[in-house]
């Protein structure tokens, strides 16, 4: 995760508290999520950014998993297409992983 | 199922996955609070 989203991660915590704040993925690639996920639970895995060291345990989702509270319509606007060509069962996984880590 | 009513969501959109603004659109009848929304770009 970028530098800047880092840090308007730790903003939007430190405005609202951890327990208010959801964070929504849309990676392309498992890897690339994973290492998101890990970024917002456990801290930055590159230790370059902000959130180096800093254990925030947020929730974390890709929205390939939030298909059951998404109206079809939108979902068939927004992201079936994607869901088509991505390999959704290993972003799933990936994701899932670190929240479990954290309890989730 | 995932609650997301009055919570703040930091949606990181992927350029090559799913962008912010298709993200934003799937949100919109959860209830969920937009806390920001982003597109990264891993290219």
């Amino acid at each position: 995760m970028d530098m800047e989203n880092q840090t308007r991660v730790l903003e939007l915590v430190e405005k609202h508290g951890k327990e208010n704040v959801v964070v929504i993925l849309g990676g392309a690639e498992a890897e690339a999520s994973g290492l998101a996920a890990e970024t917002v639970t456990t801290g930055d895995p590159t230790f370059a950014g902000p959130l180096t060291g800093v254990q925030l345990e947020l929730p974390v989702y890709h929205i390939f998993e939030l298909k059951d509270i998404i109206p079809e319509d939108v979902w068939e606007e927004q992201i079936s297409m994607m869901e088509m060509v991505l390999d959704v069962d290993a972003i799933i996984k990936e994701v899932a992983t670190y929240r479990e880590r954290i309890g989730g | 199922m995932v609650d997301l009513k009055g919570k703040y969501v930091a949606i990181i959109g992927d350029r090559d996955g799913i962008p912010g603004p298709a993200i934003e659109e799937c949100l919109k009848d959860t209830g969920a609070i937009i806390g920001f929304s982003t597109t990264e770009c891993f290219v």
